[in-house]
C-alpha cells in the first residue's frame, strides 16, 4: 500500500481551503469548494484500489477475477451527486449576491458582523 | 412495526416530491393543507415507534451475516426516535406558524416553501434515525443543503444571499471533513455502519494490544469536526449568526430549535457507538475535546449575545451559548449527563422557538427587528410581549421549565458546573429579558448607536407577511404560546423524565447498542429510578433567572451594550467567508490537539 494517494488527497483539501481562505472572487470561493471536495473523490478511490485488479463489472470476467472495491465507488458517485448540489446552490446565490450587492468579492460584503 | 421507521423519513421526501410537481397548479391553502398532513404524519409515526419496543429496520432485508452487512440500516433507539419526533411536531408548528406567512409566493411557486421544510424534516429525521456512517452524512448534506436553500429563501433581499453563502461553505467545508473520516474508517474497518465500525475497531485492538493509534484519532477528529461544524461549538460557530440574523423566522425556529441539536446528537452518537469502545478513543481525550468546545461556545456565546441590537441575531448567539451548554452536558459521557441534555434540548427548543415567533410578529407588525428602533413599539400587543418575557425567563432557567430541569440534572454532576450554567443561562436570559422590557413597556433608554466597534442593526427589515400587519396573526401568537406550554410540560412530567433517563442509560451503552443492531438482541431496558427536581437545582434554577432580572433591570437605563474589553471578539465575527473558513481549519488544528494530548 502506497501512502502517496493520501498524502495527495491531504494536499488537495489544503489547497482547496487556502483557495477559499484567500479568495477575493466567489464564484473562484466556488471553485476552490469543489477542489477541497475532490480531495475525498481521491481518498474514496485510493482506499478501494487493488494493485492488477480491474473495475467491478462481472459480464465479461470470471467470478473470482480479482477487483476493485466497488463500495468506495458507489460512495465516490453519490459524493459527486452531493457536490454538484453543493456547487449549483452555491453558484445560483453567487449570482444573487452579484445582483443585490453588485460585487462578488467577499472583502466588500460587510452587511454582517458583531 | 419494523417498516414504521423508514415511512418517518419517506413520508416527507413524498409530501415534498408532491408538492414540488404539483404544487404550482394548486392553492396556496391546499399545498400548506398537504405539507402539514405529511409532516404530522411523520410526528405521529415517530410517537407510534416510541410507544412500542425498540426497533432496527434493515431497508430490503440486507441483514447482517455474521455480524457484516453493507445494508442500509435506520436505528429506532429512543433518543433518536425522540429527536425525530421532535423535529416533526417543530414542523408541524413552523408550518401552521407560517399560515400567514409570505402573503404573496412568487407566481407559480406556491409549494416551494413547504416543500423545502418537508425535505428539511426528512434530511434531520433521517440523521437522527441513522445506524451508518454514510448515510449520516449524506442526511447531513441534505439538511445542510435545505438549510442554505431555506435561509436564503428570499434572494431579492442583500442580506439573506450572504447569509447562506457563508451557512453553505462553512458546513460543506465541514461535512467533507466528516467524509474524509468516514473513508478513513472505512480502509480501516471494511465497514460503514456505526456499530459494526465500533465492533471492528474494538476486535482490532484486542489483537494489536493496545488502543486507538494515529488513523483512528485522525479518523474521529474529522468525522467530529462537520459534526461540531452543525453545532456551532467556537471557533466552528461563525456562519450560525450570520444565517440566523437573515433566514426567515420560521425557518429561524427550525435551525435553532433542532438543526443545530442534531450535531450535538451526532457527536454523542458517532462517539458512543464506533469510538466509546476499547478500540476508539480514549474516553478522556474526547471529553477534554468536548468540554473545552462546549465551555468556550457556552462563554463566547453569551458574550456575544448581550452586546447584540439586532434580535434574531442576538437570539442566534443565545443559541451558542446553549448548545455550549449541551456540548458541556454530553461531554460527561455519563447517562446522567445525556438525560439532562437531552431534557434541556426538549425544553430550548420549545422556548427558542416561540422567542423566534414573537420576533417575527414585531417583524411583521414594525418591519424592524432592532431593539433600539423599536423602543416602546410593543406597547399595544401586551400577550406577545408577556410570551417574549416567559420565553426569556425559560432560557435563564426559571423552574419549572424543561430547560430548568435539564440544567439543574447537569450541573449537579459537578462541582464547578453550577457556576458555568448559572452565568451562560443568566446573561442570555437577561438580554431577552433586556429587549422585552425596552420595546414591549418602553422602559428606559432607547439605546443609541455603538461606537465601540462593529455591530448588525436590525432596522428597515422586509416584514414578512408582504404587508405589515396591525394585529398579531392569531396562528402565530397561537403557536408561540403552545410551544412555551410544551417547554413547561418537558420540567413537569415525571414519566417524560423517567422514559428519557432509560433513553439515555441505553445511548451511552456501546455494547449493547452493537448487539442490538448486529445481533438482533433490542435491549428493552426497564425504567429504573430516575432523578427529578432537587431543592438545589430548583434554587439554582431560581438563582439564574433572578440574576437575569436583576442584568436585565440595571441594564435597561444604560445606552450602550456594549462590553468595551470584547472589541476584538466582536471584530472577529467579519461576516468574510475567508475569515471563517480559516478560522474552520483552525479549529481542526484545536481538537486534533485536545483529542491526542
Amino acid at each position: 500500500m502506497s501512502l502517496l494517494p493520501y498524502l495527495i488527497a491531504g494536499w488537495v483539501f489544503l489547497v482547496g481551503v487556502h483557495g477559499i481562505a484567500t479568495s477575493r472572487n466567489l464564484i473562484h470561493a466556488v471553485g476552490c469548494l469543489a477542489v477541497t471536495q475532490s480531495s475525498t473523490y481521491v481518498l474514496l478511490l485510493a482506499v478501494g484500489y487493488r494493485k492488477g485488479a480491474t473495475a467491478p463489472v462481472f459480464s465479461d470476467l470470471p467470478v473470482d477475477a480479482p477487483v476493485v472495491d466497488p463500495v468506495v465507488q458507489a460512495l465516490a458517485l453519490t459524493d459527486v451527486v452531493v457536490g454538484a448540489t453543493v456547487t449549483a446552490l452555491l453558484l445560483a446565490l453567487v449570482v444573487q449576491t452579484a445582483k443585490r450587492h453588485g460585487t462578488v468579492d467577499p472583502d466588500e460584503l460587510s452587511e454582517l458582523k458583531g | 412495526m419494523d417498516r414504521l421507521l423508514p415511512l418517518i423519513v419517506v413520508v416527507p421526501l413524498l409530501g415534498a416530491a408532491v408538492l414540488v410537481a404539483a404544487g404550482r397548479h394548486v392553492p396556496r391553502p391546499v399545498a400548506e393543507a398537504v405539507a402539514g398532513l405529511a409532516a404530522a404524519a411523520s410526528a405521529a409515526l415517530a410517537a407510534a415507534a416510541l410507544a412500542g419496543p425498540p426497533e432496527v429496520s434493515w431497508v430490503g432485508a440486507w441483514r447482517p451475516q455474521d455480524g457484516h452487512s453493507v445494508g442500509i440500516v435506520l436505528v429506532g433507539d429512543r433518543i433518536g426516535l425522540g429527536l425525530a419526533a421532535l423535529t416533526s411536531l417543530l414542523v408541524v408548528a413552523v408550518l401552521a406558524y407560517s399560515w400567514r406567512y409570505f402573503d404573496e409566493p412568487p407566481h407559480g411557486h406556491g409549494g416551494a416553501f413547504p416543500a423545502l421544510v418537508l425535505l428539511f424534516q426528512g434530511g434531520m429525521c433521517g440523521f437522527a434515525l441513522t445506524g451508518d456512517l454514510f448515510d449520516a452524512f449524506v442526511f447531513f448534506e441534505l439538511m445542510g443543503v435545505v438549510g442554505y436553500a431555506l435561509t436564503g429563501y428570499r434572494v431579492e433581499e442583500a442580506r439573506p444571499v450572504q447569509g447562506a453563502l457563508v451557512f453553505g461553505f462553512v458546513n460543506s467545508l465541514g461535512g467533507y471533513a466528516t467524509l474524509l473520516g468516514i473513508g478513513l474508517l472505512y480502509a480501516r474497518t471494511g465497514e460503514l455502519g456505526m456499530a459494526q465500525v465500533g465492533r471492528e475497531l474494538d476486535q482490532a485492538a484486542d489483537a494489536a494490544g493496545h488502543g486507538a493509534d494515529a488513523l483512528v484519532v485522525a479518523a474521529f477528529v474529522l468525522v467530529l469536526t462537520g459534526l461540531l461544524v452543525k453545532a456551532a461549538a467556537v471557533p466552528f460557530h461563525f456562519w450560525l449568526p450570520d444565517a440566523h440574523a437573515v433566514a426567515p423566522t420560521p425557518v429561524c425556529m427550525l435551525l435553532s430549535g433542532v438543526m443545530v441539536e442534531m450535531g450535538g446528537y451526532g457527536a454523542a452518537r458517532v462517539w458512543t457507538t464506533v469510538f466509546g469502545g476499547p478500540g476508539g478513543v480514549p474516553a478522556a481525550g474526547a471529553r477534554r475535546t468536548l468540554l473545552v468546545l462546549g465551555v468556550g461556545s457556552a462563554l463566547v456565546g453569551a458574550l456575544m449575545c448581550w452586546q447584540q441590537r439586532h434580535v434574531k441575531r442576538l437570539l442566534a448567539f443565545s443559541t451558542v451559548a446553549h448548545t455550549g451548554l449541551f456540548l458541556t452536558g454530553i461531554a460527561l459521557l455519563t447517562p446522567h449527563g445525556v438525560a439532562g441534555t437531552a431534557l434541556y434540548v426538549l425544553g430550548h427548543a420549545g422556548a427558542k422557538a416561540a422567542l423566534f415567533a414573537c420576533t417575527g410578529i414585531l417583524l411583521d407588525r414594525h418591519g424592524s427587528v432592532d431593539e433600539c428602533e423599536l423602543h416602546g413599539k410593543g406597547r399595544g400587543i401586551p400577550f406577545t410581549g408577556l410570551l417574549f418575557a416567559a420565553g426569556g425567563l425559560a432560557l435563564a432557567g426559571l423552574p419549572p421549565f424543561g430547560t430548568s430541569l435539564g440544567k439543574a440534572l447537569v450541573e449537579e454532576r459537578s462541582p464547578w458546573l453550577p457556576a458555568l450554567f448559572v452565568l451562560v443561562s443568566a446573561v442570555t436570559g437577561g438580554a431577552v429579558l433586556r429587549v422585552a422590557a425596552r420595546v414591549f413597556l418602553g422602559a428606559g433608554q432607547a439605546g443609541r448607536e455603538d461606537d465601540e466597534g462593529p455591530e448588525t442593526t436590525g432596522g428597515e427589515e422586509e416584514p414578512e407577511t408582504g404587508r405589515r400587519v396591525r394585529r398579531p396573526p392569531v396562528p402565530m401568537v397561537t403557536v408561540a404560546a403552545l410551544l412555551l406550554a410544551g417547554a413547561l410540560a418537558v420540567g413537569t412530567v415525571p414519566a417524560l423524565t423517567g422514559a428519557v433517563s432509560a433513553a439515555a442509560e441505553a445511548f451511552t451503552d456501546h455494547a449493547g447498542y452493537a448487539a442490538a443492531v448486529l445481533d438482533g438482541r433490542p435491549a428493552g431496558r426497564p425504567e429504573g429510578p430516575y432523578d427529578w427536581w432537587t431543592w438545589t437545582g430548583a434554587g439554582l434554577g431560581l438563582l439564574s433567572a433572578a440574576l437575569a432580572v436583576a442584568l436585565a433591570a440595571r441594564s435597561v437605563g444604560l445606552e450602550s451594550r456594549a462590553v468595551p474589553w470584547s472589541a476584538p471578539l466582536r471584530r472577529l465575527h467579519s461576516g468574510h467567508v475567508g475569515d471563517y473558513v480559516a478560522w474552520t481549519v483552525a479549529g481542526i488544528g484545536l481538537v486534533s490537539l485536545l483529542a491526542l494530548w
